[in-house]
C-alpha cells in the first residue's frame, strides 16, 4: 500500500456572494493594504490516505470531494496529491 | 388524529426539537416520537420533522455531517412513499445537503445571526402546507439563523417558478437569498423545507399562531 498526502481546496463558486471574503476585503483596506481586487475566503483540508497507487487514492478523493467536502452547489474544488 | 405520530430526528447539536414536541403534543395534541438520528427505523411514525439547531456544530456546512447518518439513509424511501417530511432551519439544510431539495443554504448577506419575525408571502399551495382556506395571503414566523440564505443556479431557480415549488417568500428580504426564498417544495409536494421557525408562532402568548397552520399540516394525506 502506498501513502499519499492530499491538500483539497473547498472554494465558493464564483457567482456565489463570499460575505465573509468581502468583510475581509474591507478590514484590509483599512488596514492599509492596497490594490485588493478580490479576495474570497475557501477551505483547505488535508487528508492522508494510503491505496494502492495514485489513480485509486484519485478515486477516493473524487467520492470524499463530491459527496462530503464541496457542496457542488455552491462550491469548486481541486486537489494536489503527494506520495509519501 | 388516533395512532397518527409524529417522528421528531434528534442530531447532536438539535435545539429545537423539544420546541416542536411542545407545538405539536400541547397546542394541536398531535403525538410525537423523538427518534434519535442513529436509527433508520421509521416503521411507526407518519411524518417526520428535522427540527432546528446545529447538528454536528455544523462542521464542515451546515447539515454536511447529518446527511450521512442512518436516518437520513432511510428517509429516502419514506419521501418515496408519500408521508410528509418538514424541515425547519437547520432541518432544510439537510434536506438541501441530502438532495431532497435543490439548492444550497449559504451565510447571510450581512454576516449578522438575524432574529427577528418576518413577513411572509405564501407563493404556492402545493402540499398544502399554509392551507387556511385562502383566508391568508401573508404570515408571520420568527426566523433565527446565521446562514440561511438561499442559493440556486438561475436554471434551477426557473424550474422552482415554472413547477410551483416555491413555498414561501420574504417580504422585505433579510438575508439576501436568491429571489427572496424563505421555503420549498419537492414537486410532489409532501416535503416543505423552510427557515422561519413555524413551531416558535403556535401561542399568542409567544407572539402569534401563524405556524400552526404549517404544523398541523403535517397529518394532511
Amino acid at each position: 500500500m502506498d501513502q499519499f498526502a492530499v491538500k483539497v481546496f473547498v472554494r465558493l463558486r464564483p457567482s456565489v456572494l463570499d460575505p465573509a471574503g468581502e468583510a475581509t476585503k474591507a478590514a484590509s483596506i483599512k488596514l492599509g493594504a492596497e490594490g485588493i481586487k478580490s479576495l474570497r475566503i475557501g477551505k483547505m483540508i488535508e487528508v492522508k490516505i494510503e491505496g494502492n497507487g495514485e489513480n485509486e487514492v484519485r478515486e477516493k478523493i473524487d467520492l470524499l470531494c463530491d459527496r462530503l467536502f464541496a457542496n457542488t452547489v455552491i462550491e469548486d474544488y481541486e486537489y494536489s496529491l503527494k506520495k509519501l | 388524529m388516533d395512532n397518527f405520530t409524529v417522528g421528531i430526528v434528534v442530531f447532536p447539536g438539535s435545539n429545537c426539537d423539544r420546541d416542536v414536541s411542545w407545538a405539536l403534543e400541547g397546542c394541536l395534541d398531535i403525538r410525537t416520537k423523538y427518534l434519535w438520528h442513529e436509527s433508520s427505523d421509521l416503521s411507526d411514525v407518519d411524518a417526520i420533522v428535522l427540527p432546528g439547531g446545529f447538528s454536528y456544530g455544523d462542521y464542515l456546512r451546515c447539515g454536511a455531517i447529518a446527511r450521512f447518518s442512518p436516518l437520513i439513509n432511510a428517509l429516502d424511501d419514506f419521501v418515496k412513499s408519500g408521508r410528509r417530511v418538514l424541515g425547519i432551519c437547520n432541518g432544510f439544510q439537510i434536506l438541501t445537503e441530502s438532495g431532497f431539495l435543490p439548492g444550497a443554504l449559504t451565510a447571510n448577506k450581512n454576516l449578522n445571526f438575524i432574529c427577528d419575525d418576518v413577513e411572509l408571502d405564501i407563493v404556492s399551495s402545493k402540499g398544502g402546507w399554509f392551507n387556511d382556506g385562502g383566508k391568508k395571503q401573508t404570515i408571520k414566523l420568527p426566523i433565527a439563523h446565521g446562514e440561511g440564505r438561499y442559493h440556486c443556479d438561475s436554471d434551477t431557480l426557473k424550474k422552482l417558478v415554472d413547477s410551483e415549488l416555491i413555498a414561501l417568500r420574504y417580504k422585505n428580504n433579510p438575508n439576501g437569498s436568491s429571489f427572496d426564498i424563505a421555503g420549498i417544495t419537492n414537486e410532489k409536494g409532501n416535503v416543505l423545507g423552510l427557515m422561519p421557525h413555524p413551531e416558535r408562532a403556535c401561542d399568542e402568548t409567544i407572539g402569534g399562531t401563524d405556524g400552526l397552520l404549517t404544523l398541523k399540516s403535517l397529518i394532511l394525506k
